[in-house]
């Protein structure tokens, strides 16, 4: 019994922690305390490693020819060409580093790192055209993902995607750009009703002179910087960004909204204020260290409760890497994880606006849905791709200087689920049902069970089970 | 399926937990004249910011030749409308259309502190949201989750594509997006898919597992309902073969044939003309006026007509100066169309953008997109915008 209670809440655990568990690394782990299973979570987490497909040199010249080219009145059909080869080369970046990422997602030893990435990425939402920018982004809130909260609010705030992306280049004594104090204050920190538009303005100014240089690197400006005195949450005195950051930080209420999230995106759609105060007082008493705060939910007993689990909606990302991850997939035409990416509404390193995502049931509509329950037949069957993605409005200029209409040609989805590695995991004499109770963290129901009653291939059990409403759910 | 086997089987899962939804009264059983009152939106979105001073041009203004030594439409070139403005020569389709009243062009649309990101722009133009509020559902969306007389059955809102706009999505109702009703069709038909759908009762609850089933299962009827529906319309009018044009033609085959449906959404992209942008944006004009030309005649020849509304938008308009490459920049407010055969003020709304008075270099608007919306959303729609778009806007008198 013991054993099977921990099987159920491990499961749980790397499915929320992480992007699931294969077979019998959850064996292994049911047999221990679970404890043992979180600390492997964090243990695993520690090593760092940076994404690196954006070549920072080469980038940086790319974006300077462009510049120069962006500069002249007529083009001979020569620079023409020169500039489209850039903006085809550039744009290519972007999506060479989103595949890059989700790969990593996939085949990651520290999935808990990549989870955490993958929330901050949506916490601290952000779009650039500069795919160096969204790369030293990423890396930022990989490297402090599991930190201080304190330090990743920083390096985001001085990270140029974000000084570009929240108009803080413009933002200068005299002449003050108010969108990132705002953002900041409503959606990166403390949230509305904390904060007053005299503390937006007054913040504002403490903010000028933080810019960056061409190389991509933060400069602070001293001569475009406003040294005169700010009143910000009722307190007087020359304030700088640092100082406005602190004094955020020392709100319990900031500790308060980044919990409510953590709690959203982890724990459930329905936030239960009473845990989600236990987490914040712990977050607050010690000093916003993301580890602590990640351990004390995960060593929650409420996070295993019934009503937190099997009933959280998968994020596309969630549903593309865990399916990629627990059948070995190899996608020979990597490209295909993006059209997947955007047709299921998560395309990533483009969110929908600073707010990022807002998840929940917002993943499903009647076509997101249809495509959902498609893919694990489409992937692990090497289905036909018989639907196309919007355009992105970033990608208009492209669209438009490409003068031919876009062909759609129907393709092969060219991905390899690797069965004979799955089969070989799973234990000897699996019957259907343990391989249900395996995939899904839903309790089957009449229907399921009725659908495997007449199985004997596992390997059709598993398509079908992947494909049902509670795959959906993890 | 047969159309009998649909109506038992959705009388099967709507058992017990919701009350019989009201999309299964057969199509027969609709008085004749209940149908024809049905009143239709089609919006249609041109994607990437469409330089609206190069589609309705001002050239009875001087300073438009000014800014644009390179780019400007000559006079003897385009269709002269009244003193002031006149259409971009690729537009010629819509001459006829202009000239038989069912056309109406609202000048200098915009909002406060407009943002120049196509992403966010468009956001704002979908959610009807201020330009610092952000909005996680759409204004059509909203639209079917107020639940109103007219708004109530999962296929009240179609979008002609792969997938769904946040404009077409609510905090509890959806649109559905379809390319192709036949493959809608098919899909949901597969036989592991209706098995899931089969004969649940055990899943429709409140919780999220009970969401995903009700999705599920109202896509399916919904399908099966616009497949059959539409079906047996034969469609006979020529259209031009680009995929825009496509897409009308698939939303007039519906609103022939006696859809439910009260909203459609289309949309046609690459109107992101930085560079060398005569050829480009006339080849998309012309894409659109030809659309555009063929399915009011199309729903003219079905009656259809007084019944429809298309309404055209961009998430913004081009700055009033070129830029260096023969291009125009990200700008502000825009002209949006109307077309319908009931529309109340034909032609021009409203007075050309004044090009003296500018912020910065761009229009001012004169007159708030939500206005717009909220226009619609009162006198076609029947609801009440406050509830909709969380503000009241006061209509204007295009219909």
């Amino acid at each position: 019994m013991e054993k099977k209670e921990n099987f159920f809440k491990v499961k749980h655990l790397y499915n929320r922690a992480g992007f699931g568990i294969a077979y019998p690394e959850l064996e292994h782990l049911s047999r221990k305390n679970l404890h043992k299973s979180i600390k492997e979570l964090f243990s695993n987490a520690q090593k760092i490693t940076d994404l690196s497909t954006v070549d920072a040199s080469e980038t940086r010249q790319q974006l300077l020819m462009q510049a120069g080219l962006n500069g002249k009145k007529d083009f001979s059909p020569e620079e023409k060409e020169q500039r489209q080869e850039i903006i085809r080369k550039i744009s290519q970046k972007g999506r060479d580093l989103n595949i890059e990422w989700i790969q990593r997602m996939i085949s990651t030893d520290a999935p808990l790192l990549e989870k955490m990435t993958l929330f901050w990425h949506g916490h601290f939402a952000c779009r650039s055209g500069n795919p160096l920018f969204s790369q030293q982004l990423n890396n930022i809130q990989r490297k402090y993902a599991l930190g201080s909260f304190k330090k990743l609010l920083i390096e985001v705030s001085k990270s140029p995607a974000m000084l570009q992306y929240l108009n803080n280049q413009q933002n200068r004594k005299n002449h003050p750009n108010e969108n990132f104090a705002r953002e900041l204050m409503e959606l990166f920190t403390i949230g509305r009703g904390n904060y007053t538009e005299q503390d937006i303005r007054e913040s504002a100014r403490a903010f000028t002179g933080w810019t960056y240089n061409k190389d991509g690197d933060f400069e602070f400006k001293p001569n475009i910087h406003d040294t005169g005195s700010k009143i910000f949450f009722g307190k007087t005195g020359n304030f700088d960004g640092e100082a406005i950051i602190d004094m955020i930080l020392e709100k319990p209420a900031t500790a308060t909204f980044i919990c409510r999230k953590l709690y959203t995106f982890f724990v459930s759609d329905t936030p239960n204020e009473t845990h989600i105060q236990e987490l914040s007082s712990c977050f607050y008493d010690q000093k916003y260290d993301i580890s602590a705060v990640m351990k004390k939910m995960f060593e929650a007993e409420w996070f295993y409760g019934p009503e937190n689990t099997g009933n959280k909606i998968k994020s596309p990302a969630e549903l593309l890497v865990g399916l990629s991850r627990e059948f070995f997939v190899t996608y020979n035409k990597p490209q295909v994880l993006i059209q997947l990416q955007s047709s299921l509404g998560q395309y990533l390193f483009n969110p929908p606006n600073v707010a990022g995502w807002p998840g929940g049931r917002s993943w499903i509509d009647s076509s997101s849905l249809m495509l959902r329950m498609k893919i694990p037949s489409l992937v692990l069957n090497d289905g036909l791709i018989d639907f196309n993605a919007k355009a992105d409005p970033e990608e208009e200029a492209l669209l438009a200087i490409n003068r031919k209409p876009k062909i759609q040609k129907k393709s092969y989805i060219n991905a390899e689920a690797n069965w004979e590695k799955f089969l070989s995991t799973l234990p000897k004499n699996c019957s259907a049902a343990d391989l249900t109770a395996f995939l899904l963290q839903p309790l089957p129901g009449n229907k399921i069970r009725n659908l495997i009653a007449s199985s004997s291939d596992l390997k059709k059990t598993a398509i079908e089970i992947t494909s049902t409403p509670e795959y959906q759910l993890c | 399926m047969k159309r009998r086997d649909f109506l038992k089987n959705s009388m099967l899962t709507a058992a017990g937990t919701f009350v019989v939804p009201a999309f299964i009264k057969p199509f027969e059983a609709l008085a004749l004249d209940e149908l024809t009152l049905y009143k239709n939106l089609v919006v249609v979105q041109l994607s990437g910011g469409n330089d609206g001073l190069n589609t309705v041009i001002p050239f009875g203004n001087d300073i438009y030749y000014q800014k644009r030594k390179n780019i400007a439409i000559k006079p003897q070139e385009l269709i002269k409308l009244d003193d002031m403005q006149g259409l971009n020569p690729n537009l010629s389709a819509l001459k006829e259309i202009y000239d038989q009243g069912w056309m109406s062009i609202i000048n200098d649309v915009g909002y406060p502190n407009p943002d120049r990101s196509h992403f966010r722009s468009m956001d704002i133009w979908q959610t009807a949201s201020d330009a610092n509020q952000f909005l996680s559902t759409g204004w059509i969306g909203r639209y079917l989750d107020s639940n109103c007389q007219s708004c109530k059955f999962p296929y009240t809102a179609i979008e002609v594509d792969d997938s769904l706009s946040l404009a077409m999505k609510g905090k509890t109702k959806k649109g559905i997006a379809l390319k192709d009703p036949a493959a809608l069709f098919r899909n949901t038909n597969e036989p592991f898919f209706k098995e899931m759908m089969n004969n649940d009762k055990e899943h429709l609850d409140e919780d999220n597992l009970g969401y995903l089933y009700k999705t599920m299962i109202e896509t399916s009827s919904s399908a099966s309902y616009i497949q059959n529906t539409s079906k047996i319309y034969q469609d006979n009018f020529v259209y031009p073969s680009t995929g825009f044009a496509s897409q009308l033609k698939t939303v007039a085959k519906f609103i022939s044939s006696g859809l439910k449906t009260r909203v459609y959404y289309v949309s046609l992209s690459g109107f992101d003309t930085h560079v060398d942008q005569t050829p480009q944006q006339g080849r998309l004009l012309k894409q659109y006026a030809e659309g555009i030309n063929a399915f009011l005649k199309d729903l003219k020849q079905n009656n259809k007509l007084d019944d429809t509304l298309v309404l055209t938008f961009s998430e913004f308009g081009r700055r009033v100066e070129q830029n260096a490459s023969n291009g125009t920049d990200h700008g502000t407010a825009n002209n949006m169309f109307l077309f319908g055969g009931k529309l109340k003020k034909q032609g021009i709304y409203n007075p050309a953008p004044d090009l003296q008075d500018l912020e910065a270099g761009d229009l001012k608007y004169q007159v708030d997109f939500r206005q717009v919306y909220g226009t619609i959303l009162d006198k076609w729609l029947d609801v009440n915008n406050a509830q909709i778009l969380n503000q009241r806007f006061n209509t204007l008198d295009f219909i």
